[in-house]
This record gives C-alpha cells, sequence and structure tokens, in this order.
C-alpha cells in the first residue's frame, strides 16, 4: 500500500518552525525567565524527532546534516572556553562578567558570558539526545 | 478595572471547562473508536482554546500584560490536536479496529481493499 502521510507531514512542516522558535526563545529568556539550555534542547531535539516521525532518516539526515557527536565536543569546548576565559582575567575558575552594550538592531541589551556557558549545554543536550534516537531508530 | 476582568475571563474559562466535561463524558458514552476520537479531539480542543482565551484576556485587562506565549500556544493546539486525531483514527483503521455496530456506510473499505489487492499484485510480479 503507498504510505500517504500528507496530512502530517504539512503539519510538521509548519509547527517545527513554532517549536524552534520556542526553543529560541526559551533559551535566551533562560536568565530572567523559566528556562534555559536544557530546556531549549530538549525542545529542539523534539522538533528534529518530529521531523524523524513524519519523514524518514535518510530525508531527515539530508536537510539537517549535523554530527551530533560533533556537537556535544562543540559543546563541551564552549563550557570549558568560558572557563579558560576566566584565567585571562586572573580571577577564580568559572568567574562570569556581564555588561550592557548598545548594538545596532537591537538597542541596549545585556550580555553576559553565562550565555556562552548555556550554549554549551544546549549543543550538549541536543547532540546527546538525538545520538540516543538515532543510534536507536538506526539499528535493527 | 480589575472586576470586568475577572468576569469576562471567568466566563470564558467556565464555559472552556464546561466544554471539557461534555467531551470527557462523550469518551465515555460513545460506543468505538472513531466516535470516541470524534468526541475527545474536537470539543476537548475547543475547551482548551477556550480556556486559554479566558487567560489570556484575565491577564491582558488586569496587567495590560500580553503574552505571546498563549497565542503560540492557541495556535499550537488548534494546528495539532486535529492532527494527532487524524494520525490515531488512521492507525485504528489499518489496524483494522471494528466500527460500531450501528454504523451504515463504511465507504473507506472498499478503496482500502483495492489498495491493498493492488499491492498483492504488484508483490507478486516483483517475486
Amino acid at each position: 500500500m503507498k504510505t500517504n502521510d500528507l496530512i502530517l507531514q504539512t503539519a510538521t512542516k509548519t509547527v517545527v518552525f513554532i517549536i524552534l522558535l520556542f526553543a529560541l526563545h526559551i533559551f535566551f529568556a533562560g536568565h530572567y525567565y523559566p528556562g534555559g539550555g536544557f530546556v531549549g534542547g530538549l525542545l529542539t531535539s523534539g522538533a528534529i524527532v518530529l521531523l524523524l516521525l513524519a519523514f524518514d532518516v535518510k530525508t531527515v539526515k539530508k536537510s539537517l546534516p549535523i554530527n551530533y557527536r560533533l556537537m556535544i565536543a562543540v559543546g563541551l569546548l564552549f563550557a570549558i572556553g568560558t572557563a579558560v576565559g576566566s584565567f585571562l582575567f586572573n580571577v577564580p575558575l568559572l568567574t562570569h562578567a556581564f555588561g550592557y552594550f548598545t548594538l545596532p538592531l537591537l538597542g541596549k541589551t545585556s550580555l553576559h558570558t553565562a550565555v556562552l556557558f548555556d550554549i554549551g549545554v544546549y549543543l550538549c543536550v541536543v547532540g546527546a539526545t538525538m545520538t540516543i534516537i538515532e543510534t536507536i531508530g538506526v539499528s535493527e | 478595572m480589575n472586576e470586568s476582568a475577572e468576569v469576562v475571563a471567568g466566563a470564558f474559562i467556565f464555559i472552556g471547562t464546561l466544554i471539557c466535561l461534555i467531551s470527557s463524558v462523550g469518551l465515555v458514552r460513545l460506543p468505538d473508536v472513531y466516535t470516541r476520537s470524534h468526541a475527545a479531539s474536537k470539543s476537548s480542543t475547543l475547551g482548551v482554546l477556550a480556556i486559554l482565551i479566558g487567560t489570556q484576556l484575565y491577564f491582558l485587562i488586569s496587567e495590560g500584560y500580553f503574552s505571546i506565549r498563549l497565542i503560540l500556544g492557541i495556535i499550537f493546539v488548534f494546528l495539532t490536536a486535529p492532527v494527532a486525531a487524524h494520525v490515531i483514527c488512521r492507525a485504528a483503521y489499518r489496524a483494522n479496529v471494528p466500527l460500531t455496530e450501528t454504523s451504515a456506510e463504511d465507504e473507506l473499505k472498499d478503496y482500502f481493499e483495492s489498495n491493498k489487492q493492488e499491492l498483492s499484485k504488484t508483490e507478486m510480479k516483483n517475486e
């Protein structure tokens, strides 16, 4: 029988963007509101899992050519990078700094180095979750 | 100012919970998977939407806070709940879950059977 997943696939195409935007929002709101790297990462991997459910593994690999194991490594590198950065300014390990900057489009924004650490958490969570799911999904 | 917010939001949330209650009664009372999914998907979606709109209106009127997350939630539930019901019903039909005895017509059956025969023919050819 020819499979006919038109409704599921069309709904997925719309919904994935909402989930990814919400994940981004949760990730950047983490400092002032509930959220952060962990929840944002899980939401992102949830969106990718939805893509895997609606389409097959090959299509998703083609549209998102990401090596998830490398992603974990990059995330850990980000986390270690913020730790090493504190040595340069002669302060204790993992001391974070923040300041207010006036950016061209966003106006006055507070930038904090904890966001860099959060990016590390985010990449690690997405990488680990997707590695687990892909490994289970592909093996026969 | 505050009281009007409570009245408007209260009305919306009360209607929403009533619709959800009706939906759950339908889930218990109806005879087979398809009619139950009909009850569960439509009316509980509407109930949840009414509750979310009531919450949005309350915070909008009483505190002047426009929550974009609630709007996003409304759109999301409205988009995904019918798709979920559709997928569940399809899976049930393909697993040969029977319709209730009082149902008069099954238009999908002919199409489904012919599709099945075509598939077996192509499989024979391939072998």
